[in-house]
């Protein structure tokens, strides 16, 4: 390890002793998943918003189809939310270094993560609208898609991320990995609710 | 040489203010006040850049003297900025209400009588449709417009292809043409004449070559102008003429065009019942004369490439024929 | 090994073809970034002149209504999505780390995948052009026009991936500048001491993050309406065409202040340089920016006014469209107050900085004419607009950026480029470009509407479309000198030291062009004009590692050292996801299975990417025993 030293005629900062790690915004890595979550988010936003305008030019909605079936939407709902303890757990062992705590909680997120991909696949099916039958179809599979491809981006990446503190090398920077990747799962779960609502309720409180 | 370049300039400058489709010369209130907008705004505006332009030439060319870099300068260049900062806000403020005063005096017709019709936008034509309470004496003009002088005329505008833009700047500003919905806007001409507008949304191929023609005239001319245009078409009066029409019906005109009175009903494009009172064809790009209505007839494609009309292979007789009689059809 | 050849091996930048590929550094990036760009403005701009040759008289039959259509689409589309934000944030990429005395950007890997995506997207769009299935409707691409009805085959859904590719390319840059800005500064640089050019990249960032995702909704609904029978904007089954407008312009209109905000920094830069003064009203000048961001958002149906919405909504956004006139303002005046009680230099950079505010603030007065809705019913949709833009875009963004060419040029390449052909290159641009457009303005008034191939001779309209187009020669030669200098100065121009201007950010504190590490010892700043306010035992930054691409993580307000993270260095991965990303977002063009099966390799790739210790990482990384010779540099 070498470092840099002082000069003559010159004061010093000396950086020597600081952290090689930092978790949370102290760090970089939280800028990018926090900037990431910002841009889909906005997207969210976005979609939302057009939902409620095309809503809002027409008087039935959903027009002439039946509104999506509840049962596996509200399933997906719960297990999310429930999901959010093992992810919750897993950031709180990478702040303590806890190898096999992680590694533990890890596995368990991704077990969760299948099992919402496949509760996602049912709820596909009882949509009671496709894509290309009206605007309104289009914009109920818009919403889902985009939740689901991000759903599966982040089991995907869990994966990778557990499978690396299986087989290390684990380094610090690993935990940090762990600790931000729980951002965003937070992301997907929280998201989420508003999507669930506006595609399971819209149809029917609105 | 000299004299041609500037009699060119001196047109061009001329030009500026006159001519037809210019914002600068309204031919009624709506553009009137418009155009009186924009005089203030450009007088406004002009100062403003002018002033800018002068502060800016002060503030290089000066001598520098050392009290330049003083605190008491730093603030008396604060004050000035401060000052010209309020200034603007002032001078934005104002041309912002009387902006929304102007618009909210074109947003509703004066007058007594007003005349509704609808616009339909087609790629790349122009469908009027002069309604009325009997069905039958609905009136469809494609391309040209007739007006009475002094009245306002509300007209709903609608597509039925893609998104176009009605526009006559001699009277007031455009309105998009969106398919799926109307929108409702008015226009109302106080001096008579023949005006042009044209199409103001990209349309795709032929958006350069959709124009109209807006023909504002006193009421009784317009009477008689609607009287006209609801009588079917006229019948063959010569032999050239009636070999002209049965070419056209049985000929594949009949695909795409309406001769009421006639067994050709399609409405694909423009109604031919009075083609020959009109001023223009090909909406607006060519004048509407025998030459021009041939070469139109046989190849439309060479005018507007990438218009809907096929050409046509006729034999020199034939096309003679057909011109007779669709000049025929006042 | 001295500290200098010992930091020269660490942060080294890869040689060879597998070298170029991999190579994560700021610069290196930064300067492809910039030269990309402006082979896609020339491109561009030989459009516009093949527009102008068919527009120099009526009825022209130089190019037919078809190819026309192609070529005006492709001149806006690839001016605004592949030279004028790319430029900006190109700029951003090469410049904002050296001023915040950082030794490369945040997260490197993510920009050397983002410049992929963005060639990619470029040359997909070049690839249509030659093969006649070029966009052929506008650059703003509107339904039904757009939709499968009204545009069969595949030209629109080029426009419209063309808008993901960069899309994608543009916000990975704008996460990675915030996190540079934010969290890379050298110790002491508290916010209120960031350079101004800093500041307007930093909230450039902003509005990309916030703006662009409003556009990838829009394009992607159109894609999906012809791709998968969707109906977002068919309003026989619900759709609504204006849709399309307001996601189109909500992102639209913020997207001229991002490729402006940076042009106003670097006329900061180049003002304050050029007087040799502190800039006058810093505070403000900030402000402004931070206000223009914000506001730019509220600005978009000034875009939509001919489309028959409610007239009080409409009043509305005449009032904000007014209202962002003023942070404008009070920038314009804070400069003329600078150059006031300033010495200027009338050098180069300081002439395109001058011919800045005289074409800028006619355009924008020109806009806050727009902005009248019964003025604007009028004119919209007419060469009066044309020239508006033109006016704020050419002068507002391109002349300040040129200034910014001859400003930056000795820093980039260690040579000074010529002054005398950079005044004589000034005014040729300041006439050509007046010459060219402010007959527009009359044209619009006279009647002509935009986007047509043609028009006929008795309208009147002739002479101001003649007069544009010789103007337009004269841009030509303008940029063709504007060419000639940099190529001749790169070669032979005179030898520029660290600071040949006597400038004050950071990144004049280095050598010309800087070394691969950006500067021997980290500084440490001591106020707001970092060189000119250095004392001479000024402090540096010791303790960092110079075996690791160690860099140093500040505070976010105030620049206090926090920590210290390690940097990646080359790596072929980036490259290898942009292709493969490039192959999903050509390949969905044509079918939807595309993205399922286009996202298998992507996802490998990028798995390879942050695997640590994989293959294709450290290429090029030099033996442990050889040595390069480097001069130490003197403090």
């Amino acid at each position: 390890m070498i470092r840099q030293r002082a000069i003559a005629g010159h004061r010093s900062v000396d950086i020597s002793e600081l952290p090689d790690n930092a978790f949370g915004h102290q760090g970089l890595v939280w800028w990018g998943t926090i900037g990431f979550m910002v841009i889909e988010g906005s997207m969210f936003v976005m979609v939302l918003i057009t939902y409620f305008y095309l809503r809002l030019r027409v008087n039935e909605w959903p027009p002439s189809l039946r509104d999506p079936d509840l049962f596996y939407g509200t399933l997906n709902l719960i297990v999310s939310l429930v999901s959010a303890l093992p992810n919750h757990l897993a950031k709180i062992a990478a702040e303590k270094y806890s190898l096999t705590r992680v590694q533990f909680w890890l596995v368990l997120c991704v077990l969760f993560g299948v099992a919402l991909l496949v509760i996602r696949g049912f709820e596909f099916t009882t949509l009671n609208a496709r894509w290309d039958d009206n605007a309104y179809g289009s914009m109920v599979w818009c919403l889902m898609v985009l939740h689901t491809i991000h759903l599966a981006t982040d089991v995907v990446d869990t994966g990778v991320l557990t499978a690396l503190m299986f087989t290390g090398p684990v380094t610090k920077k690993r935990f940090i990995d762990v600790s931000e990747n729980g951002l965003y799962w937070y992301f997907i779960v929280l998201w989420w609710i508003p999507i669930y609502l506006t595609v399971y309720f819209a149809p029917r409180w609105l | 040489m000299i004299v041609r370049a500037l009699l060119l300039v001196a047109a061009a400058a001329a030009a500026g203010c006159s001519g037809n489709q210019n914002v600068f010369n309204p031919a009624g209130p709506a553009a009137r006040d418009i155009a009186s907008l924009g005089w203030q705004l450009f007088i406004v505006c002009g100062a403003v850049y002018l002033l800018t332009l002068l502060a800016l030439a002060w503030a290089l060319a000066r001598r520098r003297v050392p009290s330049d870099d003083t605190v008491e300068t730093t603030a008396s260049l604060t004050r000035t900025v401060t000052i010209a900062t309020v200034l603007s806000i002032v001078i934005l403020i104002g041309i912002t209400i009387s902006s929304v005063v102007h618009g909210r005096g074109l947003t509703s017709p004066s007058g007594p009588g007003a005349i509704t019709l609808d616009a339909i936008g087609h790629q790349w034509w122009w469908e009027f449709q002069y309604r009325d309470l009997t069905p039958s004496d609905f009136v469809t003009s494609p391309n040209e417009l007739h007006i009475p002088v002094g009245v306002p005329i509300q007209i709903k505008a609608m597509s039925r292809d893609v998104i176009h833009s009605f526009w006559v700047p001699n009277l007031h500003g455009k309105r998009d043409l969106i398919p799926g919905q109307v929108t409702n806007f008015w226009i109302q001409a106080d001096t008579p004449g023949v005006y042009r507008g044209q199409c103001a949304e990209f349309c795709g191929h032929q958006h350069a070559n959709m124009a109209f023609t807006v023909v504002a005239e006193p009421m009784d001319k317009f009477q008689q102008w609607i009287r006209a245009q609801r009588q079917p078409a006229a019948e063959p009066v010569n032999a050239e003429q009636a070999r002209g029409q049965e070419v056209f019906l049985q000929g594949p005109c009949v695909m795409c065009h309406t001769i009421r009175g006639t067994s050709a009903g399609s409405r694909v494009g423009p109604e031919l019942t009075h083609v020959g009172s009109r001023l223009t064809i090909a909406a607006g790009t060519l004048p509407n004369t025998r030459g021009h209505l041939g070469g139109w007839v046989l190849d439309s494609q060479s005018v507007k490439p990438g218009n809907r009309m096929p050409p046509n292979a006729l034999t020199s007789d034939d096309l003679q024929a057909v011109l007779s009689y669709l000049r025929s059809l006042r | 090994m001295t500290d200098a050849e010992l930091l020269e091996r660490t942060w080294y930048v890869p040689r060879g073809v597998l070298g170029w590929l991999s190579v994560a550094d700021h610069r290196t990036i930064g300067k492809r970034y910039l030269v990309t760009a402006f082979a896609f403005f020339l491109f561009a701009g030989v459009l516009a002149g093949l527009m102008r040759i068919q527009l120099a008289v009526p009825n022209n039959r130089f190019l037919g209504p078809d190819l026309y259509n192609q070529i005006f689409t492709v001149h806006g589309t690839m001016m605004m999505f592949l030279f004028a934000v790319p430029v900006m944030e190109a700029m951003g990429i090469y410049l904002v780390p050296l001023m915040v005395g950082a030794r490369n950007i945040a997260f490197p890997r993510l920009n050397t995948y983002s410049y992929f995506v963005f060639l990619c997207g470029g040359v997909m769009l070049v690839a249509t052009m030659l093969l006649n299935t070029a966009p052929d409707v506008g650059w703003f691409s509107y339904v039904p026009l757009a939709g499968p009805d009204y545009t069969p085959g595949k030209r629109a859904d080029f426009w419209a991936q063309l808008i993901t590719f960069t899309e994608v390319a543009a916000l990975a840059v704008a996460v990675e500048l915030v996190a540079t800005i934010f969290k890379l500064r050298a110790p002491g640089m508290t916010l209120n001491r960031i350079p101004l050019f800093v500041w307007s990249i930093l909230v450039m960032s902003f509005m990309v993050i916030f703006a662009m995702p409003a556009v990838v909704t829009g394009s992607s609904f159109l894609l999906m309406d012809r791709l998968v029978g969707t109906h977002f904007y068919n309003p026989a089954e619900g759709g609504d065409p204006l849709l399309f407008q307001h996601l189109f312009w909500f992102f639209g209109h913020p997207e001229v202040y991002i490729i402006f905000i940076p042009a106003l920094g670097m006329v900061s830069s180049i003002i304050t340089t050029f007087t040799q003064r502190p800039i006058f009203g810093y505070t403000a000048l900030v402000l402004a920016l931070i206000a223009t961001g914000f506001i730019g958002f509220g600005l978009w149906v000034h875009h939509m006014f001919a489309t028959g919405l409610p007239q009080l909504g409409l009043h509305y956004f005449t009032a904000a469209s007014i209202v962002i006139a003023i942070p404008s303002g009070v920038q314009i005046f804070c400069w003329i107050a600078s150059l006031w009680r300033g010495r200027p230099r009338f050098e180069t950079p300081l002439l395109f900085v001058i011919g800045f505010i005289i074409i800028f603030v006619l355009g924008g007065l020109s806009g806050v004419t727009l902005a009248s809705v019964p003025f604007d019913l009028q004119v919209h949709d007419t060469y009066y607009v044309v020239a508006h833009f033109h006016y704020v875009l050419i002068g507002g963004a391109v002349f300040p950026l040129i200034g910014g060419v001859y400003y930056w040029f000795p820093k980039i390449t260690g040579r000074m480029m010529d002054n005398t052909v950079g005044i004589v290159n000034f005014v040729v641009l300041f006439v050509g470009f007046n010459v060219t457009f402010f007959p527009m303005h009359q044209a619009g008034l006279m009647g002509m509407p935009r986007r047509v191939y043609t028009y006929p001779a008795d309208m009147g309209w002739n002479t101001v479309n003649l007069i544009s187009s010789l103007g337009a020669l004269l841009l030509v030669i303008g940029g063709a000198m504007l060419i000639y200098n940099m190529v001749t100065s790169y070669l032979w121009g005179a030898v520029a030291g660290d600071n040949p201007w006597n400038a004050d950010t950071l990144e004049w504190g280095t050598t010309s062009p800087p070394p691969v590490y950006n500067f021997l010892y980290p500084p440490v700043v001591e106020g707001r004009h970092a060189l000119w306010e250095r004392t001479a035992a000024a402090p540096v930054v010791t303790g960092g590692r110079l075996d690791c691409r160690e860099c140093l993580v500040t505070d976010v307000m105030d620049g206090e050292p926090s920590n210290k993270t390690e940097f990646p260095g080359p790596t072929i991965w980036p490259f290898v996801a942009a292709i493969f990303t490039s192959i999903m977002f050509i390949g969905s063009i044509f079918t939807a299975w595309a993205v399922p099966i286009g996202t298998v390799p992507i996802a490998i790739a990028l798995i390879l990417w942050f695997w640590p210790h994989a293959p294709g990482h450290d290429i090029g990384a030099p033996e442990e025993e050889s040595t390069p010779v480097v001069e130490a540099r003197a403090s």
